[in-house]
């Protein structure tokens, strides 16, 4: 028997979490319910109302291009991460610096650095053009890359791979491989292995890496604004409320609270698929 | 030994952040915040105005950026700042003067306020000239790269040209975007009237399908690199970009345009006004105005930098534009808080507007998602039972 840690150990995180993600929290939900002046009032929530149409529009924009982004970073990472896990040492060690590796710059950027390259006479379409040169002997018109909903998906992707990948790999990587054995050794080809064995346990991974995904993709601004040339997804709405000419903090936090309760219910269906499981969040 | 090295490392972050509060002289300090690129930084050979402020004072300034209006008033409003100079635009000190937010200054400290030229003083944002001291200003116009824009454009109405669809870039700040439909217009751009507003908005939403993109900054990238053929945007802004692409050039609409001033405030709540006073008189030395004019490349207030023949952009006609070349100018003013609202909301619906491309994923993913918990649901119903 293991003996009971002190209940101090917690007190760091603890006090960490009530300092700056509690209270936070309760500061949103003050100002969603208080007008300019500090009253109780719902006039944030009315207006989200009648202009309902609207705001609907961006909360399913920005949960339909926040999907998209996870389930590409999902074909992606699930083959990766499995390759990775049954590489070499070496191989591995290889792979995870290559990944790790993006992370070590600031994200903003990163994420500007693509503007070059998918600009009309970026990176990439001097290279296409190159190759149009090659074939054809009309002019070249470059397709427009840079300011698409197509580009907004990329940087999220781009961004948040790594916290797909990881969770997924380390789930992948602790499975016993005797359980893969046995599973052959009972007459299952590499596939039914894969579907019967290596999917069911390595969901925890999965479930952890969508969320880790899902949820900062949802609300993100800096990418949609930077990549998307003006988008109005939820998290542009939100920041415009803070920072543009209105100052209408209610209204923002009245935003980020609805925002919330999505993400809640996403989190809350993402659940029913790791029910049974050992435990959803792994890294 | 592992730990011991560990432990070393730790302790020499540690002393790496106390250090400087520990063993920094005591000494003035200021805090500065200005636009982006809005000073003589060094750079090129140019001369460090913030440096030079320091060397000759022995004050130590923190200098630091905004990048809008907006942004700075939040950060004034909120209190999560404290600065001793800022350099805002004109509708913004408006704002800042109504809700109390400047300190009026000492113009004893402000001998160098005798440079102002007169047309800049007595501003309609400060008509006592009590709280702000101009800096720079500017109008707005068209920026057309000749090789893919002729003839050359007159009016406002060529951002609405389909010949140049999805070569076209607007503003992504609302306020200046609305205000390139107004003057097409005709409106005045500190209408509060609703249904001018939502003509603006409707004569965007046309715009909005021929928009490569809703720019800031990204802008000098876009347009140096022939990637965009015409796009609204700052007279100053416009000569360091043709800087750096001879093919660009630059012209006011006939129907009018924006005019606009940045002017140095001292917010409330300053702790070294004195200091701060002093660094606004230092940025209006001949020789620092000089240094900042230049390397800005925005108009200057300054008569003695006016009449400097050094000055290399004395006789630019998009900077100093005669009054026959230059057409009607209207100002930002401080809107109320639910026009403001009502036009960000606006703004939303013109975003949306572009058409984001169908998005058949979602709904493939949802309809999967939803089968697949009913299956799990049904399934574990049927364990239970057994």
């Amino acid at each position: 028997m293991r003996k009971k840690n002190s209940p101090w150990l917690n007190a760091p995180y603890v006090l960490w979490s009530a300092l700056f993600i509690l209270a936070p929290l309760a500061l949103v939900a003050v100002f969603a319910f208080t007008d300019q002046a500090g009253r109780f009032s719902l006039a944030s929530f009315e207006y989200i109302a009648q202009n309902q149409q609207l705001y609907l529009k961006t909360f399913g924009d920005s949960l339909a291009y926040a999907l998209e982004a996870t389930v590409i970073c999902l074909l992606l990472a699930f083959p990766l991460a499995y390759f990775m896990a049954n590489a070499r040492q070496r191989t591995q060690r290889l792979l995870m610096m290559l990944i790790m590796v993006p992370m070590w710059m600031n994200f903003v950027i990163c994420t500007y650095s693509w503007r070059s390259i998918l600009e009309d006479h970026g990176i990439l379409n001097t290279a296409l053009a190159w190759l149009h040169g090659l074939v054809s002997k009309e002019a070249f018109r470059p397709p427009a890359l840079l300011d698409t909903p197509g580009a907004v998906v990329l940087g999220m992707v781009y961004n948040y791979l790594p916290f797909m990948i990881l969770p997924i790999y380390t789930v992948m990587s602790k499975l016993e491989p005797s359980l893969t054995e046995a599973a052959q050794d009972l007459g299952a080809n590499r596939w039914r292995v894969l579907e019967q064995v290596v999917v069911p346990l390595s969901i925890p991974g999965v479930v952890s890496g969508v969320t880790m995904v899902f949820v900062p993709s949802v609300s993100t601004f800096y990418i949609s604004q930077k990549l998307g040339g003006g988008s109005s997804l939820i998290g542009d709405l939100i920041e415009l409320q803070f920072l543009g000419s209105a100052y209408n903090f209610s209204l923002g936090a009245a935003l980020s609270l609805i925002l919330m309760a999505i993400v809640l219910v996403c989190m809350l269906v993402m659940k029913q698929f790791s029910d049974g499981e050992e435990s959803a969040f792994v890294v | 030994m592992k730990k011991t090295a560990a432990i070393l490392f730790c302790l020499c972050l540690l002393a790496a952040f106390a250090a400087p509060a520990a063993f920094a002289a005591p000494q003035q300090t200021i805090n500065v915040c200005n636009w982006g690129e809005y000073i003589s930084s060094g750079a090129e050979g140019s001369l460090n105005v913030v440096a030079e402020f320091e060397k000759r004072t022995g004050i130590h300034v923190n200098y630091t950026n905004f990048d809008t209006n907006e942004g700075l008033y939040s950060k004034l409003a909120s209190g999560a700042a404290d600065y001793d100079v800022i350099i805002p635009s004109d509708y913004l000190i408006q704002r800042l003067i109504a809700e109390d937010m400047l300190e009026t200054l000492d113009f004893s400290n402000i001998p160098n306020y005798k440079y102002i030229t007169d047309e800049s003083k007595k501003l309609y944002f400060d008509p006592e000239d009590a709280y702000s001291v101009p800096y720079t200003y500017g109008y707005v116009g068209l920026i057309y790269n000749k090789t893919m824009v002729s003839p050359p454009p007159e009016s406002w109405a060529a951002l609405w040209d389909p010949q140049y669809a999805g070569k076209l870039l607007q503003f992504s700040s609302p306020r200046d975007a609305f205000g390139t439909a107004q003057y097409l217009l005709g409106q005045n751009i500190n209408t509060t009237s609703q249904a001018d507003w939502n003509a603006a908005a409707q004569k965007l939403k046309e715009q909005a399908p021929l928009v490569q993109g809703y720019v800031a900054d990204e802008i000098y990238g876009i347009m140096e690199g022939g990637n965009a053929a015409l796009a609204p945007y700052y007279n100053g802004d416009y000569l360091m970009m043709h800087d750096n692409n001879e093919d660009l050039a630059f012209v006011y609409p006939k129907e009018g345009t924006n005019y606009f001033c940045d002017s140095m405030c001292i917010p409330k709540g300053t702790r070294n006004k004195q200091a701060a006073e002093q660094f606004i008189n230092f940025l209006l030395e001949p020789d620092i105005a000089l240094a900042n004019a230049e390397y800005i490349m925005y108009a200057t207030p300054h008569s003695a930098v006016r009449s400097n023949p050094d000055y290399s952009l004395r006789d630019n006609e998009i900077l100093y534009p005669k009054a026959e070349t230059l057409p009607k100018t209207q100002i930002f003013e401080n809107l109320p808080p639910k026009v403001l609202t009502q036009m960000n909301t606006l703004w939303t619906e013109i975003l949306q507007s572009r058409g984001g491309g169908g998005h058949w994923l979602i709904w493939i993913v949802l309809a999967a998602a939803a089968v697949a918990v009913v299956v799990m649901l049904v399934r574990k119903l049927r364990d239970n039972r057994r």
